[in-house]
Order: structure tokens, then C-alpha cells, then sequence
């Protein structure tokens, strides 16, 4: 395995949609966990907690995307092509989810109808974002480099399972974020929320463990072959340890809940990577074969690398300003 | 009907033109705010304040609704045109990658810290984020101009089995349409956003000739339509001739010519007919069309019919929306002018129909931009990356119905959300400018304090 262009390019698309998954994570659990919440001044609160900051968790996402594009362009043609359908209905989605942040606070009459939006729009957000996971892992049906499936291919039992496992584990990056955010009553009534969801995210990661590993003999020989499975094992294990850590924090502590599921989530998609290391698309096409130029991939390389650190810089500066307890003024 | 061809043409150019309504009116925004903080870092005169506070909130949706639509436009690419991704995708998505990287972020991540963090960052921070934030969107014009341009009129790139390589990176960013577009819809933006504060302030001078807030706007806003306007028309008629020079066809169809003459007319109006091969009820001014084109009375203007019937953009409509976006820039000139006139006579703030008019020219700049968007992108067909890839090529195999389905969702939902985005700007340009800093400021009608009390521009402080 040596260091080129085009594992690097590999890599830093992956660090894109992980730090996507993270930050656009927390901000779409919010809007998962409108139902729940019905109070007006409480959703309020708990939108002004991300509003500064939504915009850029999300740019991630274009960042992934076009990255995809320019890095890996047979890729993102024919995942994209694979995936018409949940990608446009999540941008549809994220529309919506998206305006609304700006469209609550200025709408007398029909707050209720943005706060349905905000929510609806991130649950389903949520949802495609985890079928098209799942399809994913599933494999696309590709020949001659071109997509030759239905429509509806993205659509099966592991992918379902795999969109609930979206859905619960935003929820809970957003309760962990509001439980540090949040005092009082209404924390606690996030960290009675929290418990079913902790459960519901284990079994969920579960099924989808297992399933995961009869869905193509690659998979389960890359996880228990010899010596992988004494390689590979700290992650189920570790991961299992952090569900038990999880159930402790939710009940008792504020700052550790959003680090510890952080932690589960880095640790699932780690394992997804390292299922389905080298595809691109899945099952047969590897990221080199899909790999733009040498010279596209160096041209990037360059801005990326003076780039990325100034953008974490100010945006770990933007959060700074925003850090601590929400009062009630708000910053709207 | 159910071409799919068709109906990804017709989604792309549906959610485009959504879509560049938005950065064009946040990019001149983004530098109007800058300079109205600028102002009252430098004056501490709180109506420059309560002018930013006004268009911070008008700016906020504007650009959550350019942000939203412009996710949607970086995946389209994708879904609808794989082919295309595919055979650009090295060239063209480092820009978009450049793109992201160098002003999406910057946007994003100052834009929180305009929006909610001047009484935690202090002013000076936020003017420096209100900066950022205008920097970020004259960026990202750069570099999306940048990738338009090199469809338009690539260069620096070998083909390679089947997809575009880059061999010069200087040669594909800095594409010989590239200097000339950049100016163009940058001046356009920021003609665009005076023409909306100027009707904004003509629209509260009309309530209250008084109303101090609203006379910076409107004076402010005159003087670039003054300014830029006639130097729009000057970097229009550039942009004309580097077009001749490289996209010949277009400029064709936009004059109207089929045949190829020396010494052509300016056809003012008429019907150009693709079927008959000529324009019907043509009003013309003789050899003017070559004098504007070529700087020559008898210089020769290319026709349509030297370019065989396949690789024809199509006149009727080209024709028809390079004079709309002409016509409304000789009305702005003309405004700019007429502005000039009324503040040498010393009536700038009382002439009700230099108001009114700057009102109805509010929406201007907006159908000039779609007018001059659709001329150039229609006026390069029959391809979508000129003379190396036809738009008949580039499509996605997906499903006729599931490009119809998609459509018409996004008809859907962007007439309702940008329906009522459109709403609340309207309603936010409605309230009075002089009470947007005052926490009062929504209970406060025009009119309710005595239009001589010197403290109104400071109410609620």
C-alpha cells in the first residue's frame, strides 16, 4: 500500500463525509427529535443552538460530493445515476430542513407548518442518507462502466435497517449535543429520551452487523479470516464497550454523551471501510480504476492541503463563539 | 414528450435559474453590507447600523435559499448527466472543488458570526466575518464562472480515451471567455443588488421624503446604477466580441442572421424562423450589425446557414432574450442618468416619478441575469461543452418517468418554499430601515414618531 494521489484522494473523501455524518449529524437529530418536543420556546432554543452553524456542517456534503466528482468522476456518474431516487429526495429534503432554519423566526402564522418541515425534512434527510449506505454495501449493479439496474435497486430490508441506524443515531448525536447545551428540566427530559433511543441504536448496529457479513463472501472473509479477526476484533468490542459507557453517560453525565457516540459512530464507519476496502462501487469497481488524473488529483492536493487546515481553524473559532449554555435570548 | 433528453434539460435549467436568482443578489449584498459597516465603523452613525441590520435579515434569506438550491445543483451534475461528469470530471470538478473549498466554507463559517455574533465578537471581528463573507461570494463567482467559461470555450485539456485530461491548469481557469464573463455577472450582481436597494429606498421615500435611512439607500444605490451601468454596456460589448471571436453561431443566432454578409444590418425586432431559415418582419438599421460587431461599416458577419442545421443554437429564442437583457440595460443606464440629473437639480429626494420608476426597476437585474443566462447557455447548444461533447450525449440512463417524477417535485417545492422566501424578503424590504436595530423595532409603524425628531434613527437604543 503506497501513499498516492489517488489513495490520498480516497482517504480525504472519506474524512469529508465522516466529518459530514458528524456535524450535519447532530443538527439533523435536533429536527429528528422535533416530534418529541412540542413546546414552541423549546423548539426555538434548541434550533438557535445549531443555527450558527448548520450551514457549514453541511457545506461537508458538497465538499463529499464534489470531491466525488472531481476525484473519482466514473464513481460519482454512477452512483449518482444508482441512487436518483434517494438523492433527490433527500435534497428535496434538506431543502426544506434547510430554509426553515431562517423561515421559523420570520413566519408569524406558520411557524408550526417550518417547525413540520424542519423535521419531517431531516427525518427523511436521515433516512436516504442511510438506505443509500446500505445500497451501498449492497452493491450497485454495474457492466461495461455502466449503471444497468432499476430504480428502486437502493430499496431492500438491509437498506431499511440501515436508514433506522441513520435515523436513531443522529437522534442521539443531537440529544447528546443538547445535553450539553441544555440545563434543568429539559435536560433530563432529552436523557429520558436518549435511553430507548441507545437501545434501539444497539440492536439496530446489530442486525446490521450481521447482516452486513452474508451479503457478499468478501465481507465475511475480510472480518474473519485469519489473521484479520485478531486484527479486526477491538472494534466490535470496543464498540460494545462504548454502547455500555453510553447507557451510563445518559443517565448520569452531560459533556461525555456526544463524545462517546462520536466514538460509536467513528468505529462503524471505520468498520464500513474496512468492509468494502477498495471498492468504490461496489462490489467490483475499486477507487483506482475510478480515479481522475494524476495531475486533477495533485492540482486539488495542493489546495486541500493549505486549505482544510484554515477552514478547521475558523470554523472551530465559530463554534468557539457559540460555546456554552444556551439562555433564553437566544442569538436570534 | 417523455424524452428524457428534454426533461433533464428542462429540470437543469429549472433549478439553475432558481438558483442564480440567489448568489447574484447575495454577491453585490454580501459587498453592500461590508461597505455599510465599514461606514459605521467610521462614522458611528447608527443609521448606517440600522441599514446593515436591514439587509443582514434580507441577506439571511436570500442566502439560506441560494445555499439550498445550490447543494442541489452539485449533485444534478451526477444524477441527470453522468456521462458528462464522467468526461469533465477531472477538469471541471477541481474547480467546483476549489470552489467549495475556497468560498463555500468561507461563507458558511463567518456567516454565523455576522448573522448572530456582534454583541459576542465585538465589531471589529464582525466586520472582519462581514468580510469573509463577501470575499467568500466574489470566490466562488471566480471559480463557477471559471468551470461555465471552460464549457463554453475550452481550452488546456487533451482528450484521453473518451474524457477531457487537463495539460494546462492556467490555460483551463483562465479560458479565453473566461476575463470577460467574470466581469460581466459580477457587474451584473452588483447592478442587480443596487437596482433591489434602490427600489427598497424609493419605496420609503415615497411613504416618508424624510426618512433618513432610506435617502443613503437610495443615493448609495444611484450612484452605482450611474456608475455601472454604462460600464456594464461597455463590458457587454467586450464580451460580444470575444464571443464572435469563439462561439460565432451564437452570436448569429442572437443578431438574427442567417446569411452570411458583409456590411450587415442591426435587426432591431423580428421573428427569427428556424424552419424558414430567415428572420420575418425584420425592423433593421443598415451595415449597423457589422459597425457594433466588428468596428467596421462592411465587416463580415457569419450567418447561421454556414453552420450545418445540427449544430445550430436556436435563434427564436436567443434572439429574443439577448434584447430583453439589452433593453433593460439601456434602462438602467438610463436610470443611472436620469438619477445624476435630479441630484444636480437637487432633487433626488423629492422627484416622485425618478421613484417610482427606480421602483419598477427593482426587479430588473434579476430578468436581465435570466435573460443574458438563458442567451449564453441556450446560444451554446447544440453543446454542453462547446465543440467537444453534445448535450444529446451527456445524459444520465435513468428512467423517463423518474426525470418527469423529480421535476415536477421540484416545481413543487421550490414554488413553495422560494414562494414564501420570496414573501418574507418582500415583507422584511417593507418594514422601515430606520428601526432595524431598535429590539422595539417591530412594534414601530413609519409615520408613528414626528418625521423631525433627530433620535429616530436611534430608537430603542
Amino acid at each position: 500500500m503506497i501513499m498516492d494521489y489517488q489513495l490520498i484522494w480516497v482517504l480525504l473523501i472519506a474524512v469529508a463525509v465522516f466529518a459530514y455524518v458528524t456535524l450535519d449529524g447532530f443538527d439533523l437529530g435536533i429536527g429528528i427529535l422535533f416530534p418529541f418536543i412540542k413546546d414552541p420556546a423549546k423548539r426555538g432554543k434548541m434550533m438557535n443552538t445549531v443555527a450558527p452553524v448548520w450551514d457549514g456542517n453541511e457545506t461537508w456534503l458538497v465538499l463529499g460530493g464534489g470531491g466525488l466528482y472531481a476525484a473519482f468522476p466514473l464513481a460519482y456518474s454512477l452512483l449518482m445515476t444508482a441512487f436518483y431516487i434517494p438523492v433527490f429526495t433527500m435534497l428535496l429534503a434538506l431543502v426544506f430542513r434547510g430554509v426553515a432554519f431562517e423561515f421559523r423566526f420570520k413566519s408569524r402564522d406558520h411557524q408550526k407548518h417550518w417547525d413540520f418541515a424542519f423535521s419531517a425534512g431531516s427525518i427523511i434527510a436521515a433516512a436516504m442518507q442511510g438506505a443509500m449506505l446500505g445500497a451501498f454495501i449492497e452493491g450497485i449493479a454495474v457492466e461495461n462502466a455502466k449503471f444497468v439496474g432499476g430504480p428502486f435497486d437502493w430499496l431492500s430490508p438491509f437498506s431499511v435497517f440501515c436508514a433506522s441506524a441513520v435515523v436513531v443515531g443522529y437522534a442521539l448525536l443531537g440529544t447528546g449535543w443538547l445535553i450539553m447545551k441544555m440545563e434543568g428540566n429539559f435536560q433530563g427530559r432529552l436523557r429520558a429520551l436518549a435511553k430507548p433511543a441507545v437501545i434501539w441504536m444497539a440492536a439496530n448496529l446489530g442486525v446490521v452487523s450481521l447482516m452486513t457479513s452474508y451479503i457478499h463472501p468478501a465481507y465475511a472473509a475480510r472480518w474473519f479470516d485469519m489473521p484479520n479477526l485478531f486484527f479486526l476484533a477491538p472494534i466490535p468490542i470496543v464498540t460494545t464497550g462504548l454502547l455500555f459507557w453510553l447507557w451510563h453517560a445518559v443517565k448520569h453525565r452531560e459533556k461525555t454523551v456526544f463524545g462517546i457516540t462520536l466514538g460509536i459512530f467513528f468505529l462503524c464507519y471505520a468498520g464500513f471501510g474496512i468492509t468494502l476496502y477498495p471498492n468504490i462501487v461496489p462490489p467490483m469497481i475499486d477507487f483506482r480504476t475510478a480515479a481522475a488524473p494524476d495531475n486533477s488529483l495533485s492540482f486539488m492536493l495542493v489546495g486541500a492541503s493549505i486549505l482544510i487546515p484554515i477552514i478547521l481553524a475558523y470554523t472551530a473559532y465559530a463554534y468557539w463563539v457559540f460555546r456554552g449554555k444556551v439562555g433564553d435570548e437566544g442569538y436570534h | 414528450m417523455f424524452d428524457p433528453d428534454i426533461l433533464a434539460r428542462v429540470q437543469f435549467a429549472f433549478t439553475i435559474s432558481f438558483h442564480i436568482i440567489f448568489p447574484s443578489f447575495t454577491i453585490g449584498l454580501a459587498s453592500y453590507l461590508f461597505v455599510l459597516e465599514a461606514l459605521w465603523l467610521r462614522t458611528r452613525d447608527d443609521t448606517y447600523l440600522a441599514l446593515y441590520k436591514f439587509w443582514l435579515k434580507i441577506f439571511a434569506l436570500a442566502f439560506g435559499m441560494g445555499v439550498v438550491s445550490g447543494i442541489v445543483m452539485s449533485y444534478q451534475f451526477g444524477t441527470n448527466w453522468g456521462p458528462f461528469s464522467e468526461f469533465t470530471g477531472s477538469v471541471l470538478g477541481p474547480l467546483l472543488a476549489y470552489e467549495v473549498l475556497s468560498a463555500f466554507f468561507l461563507e458558511a463559517g463567518f456567516l454565523g458570526i455576522m448573522l448572530f455574533g456582534l454583541n459576542r465578537v465585538g465589531p471589529k471581528l464582525h466586520f472582519t466575518a462581514t468580510t469573509m463573507v463577501a470575499i467568500g461570494t466574489l470566490f466562488s463567482a471566480f471559480w463557477i464562472l471559471s468551470a461555465n467559461s471552460w464549457m463554453q470555450t475550452p481550452t488546456g485539456h487533451i482528450i484521453e480515451n473518451g474524457r477531457a485530461v487537463v495539460q494546462s491548469w492556467w490555460d483551463v481557469i483562465f479560458n479565453p471567455s473566461f476575463p470577460y464573463r467574470l466581469v460581466h455577472m459580477v457587474l451584473a450582481a452588483f447592478l442587480t443588488t443596487a437596482l433591489v436597494v434602490g427600489a427598497v429606498g424609493a419605496w420609503h421615500l415615497l411613504r416618508d421624503r424624510e426618512n433618513r435611512a432610506a435617502r443613503i439607500m437610495f443615493s448609495m444605490a444611484m450612484w452605482m446604477a450611474a456608475i455601472v451601468a454604462p460600464i456594464q454596456i461597455v463590458a457587454g460589448d467586450m464580451h460580444g466580441l470575444n464571443t464572435l471571436e469563439h462561439q460565432p453561431a451564437k452570436v448569429a443566432a442572437m443578431e438574427g442572421h442567417f446569411e452570411t454578409q458583409n456590411g450587415a444590418p442591426l435587426i432591431l425586432f423580428g421573428w427569427p424562423d428556424m424552419a424558414a431559415e430567415e428572420t420575418k418582419y425584420a425592423v433593421e438599421i443598415p451595415k449597423l450589425g457589422s459597425m457594433i460587431l466588428t468596428h467596421d461599416w462592411e465587416g463580415r458577419i457569419t450567418g447561421l446557414k454556414d453552420f450545418a442545421p445540427e449544430d445550430r443554437p436556436n435563434a427564436t429564442i436567443v434572439f429574443w432574450t439577448f434584447r430583453i437583457m439589452v433593453g433593460l440595460g439601456i434602462l438602467m443606464a438610463l436610470l443611472g442618468i436620469v438619477s445624476l440629473f435630479a441630484r444636480w437639480r437637487k432633487s433626488l429626494y423629492s422627484c416622485t416619478w425618478l421613484h417610482r420608476f427606480a421602483l419598477i426597476m427593482g426587479p430588473s437585474g434579476f430578468i436581465a441575469i435570466l435573460a443574458g443566462w438563458f442567451t449564453t447557455e441556450i446560444g451554446r447548444q447544440p453543446w454542453v461543452v462547446y465543440g467537444l461533447m453534445r448535450t444529446s450525449e451527456a445524459g444520465s440512463p435513468v428512467a423517463p418517468t423518474a426525470i418527469a417524477g423529480s421535476l415536477a417535485a421540484f416545481v413543487i417545492v421550490y414554488a413553495i418554499v422560494f414562494g414564501v422566501g420570496t414573501a418574507y424578503i418582500i415583507r422584511a424590504m417593507n418594514k422601515d430601515p430606520r428601526f432595524a436595530h431598535s429590539p422595539k423595532g417591530e412594534v414601530l409603524r413609519a409615520g408613528s414618531r414626528p418625521i423631525s425628531d433627530p433620535t429616530i434613527p436611534t430608537a430603542g437604543e
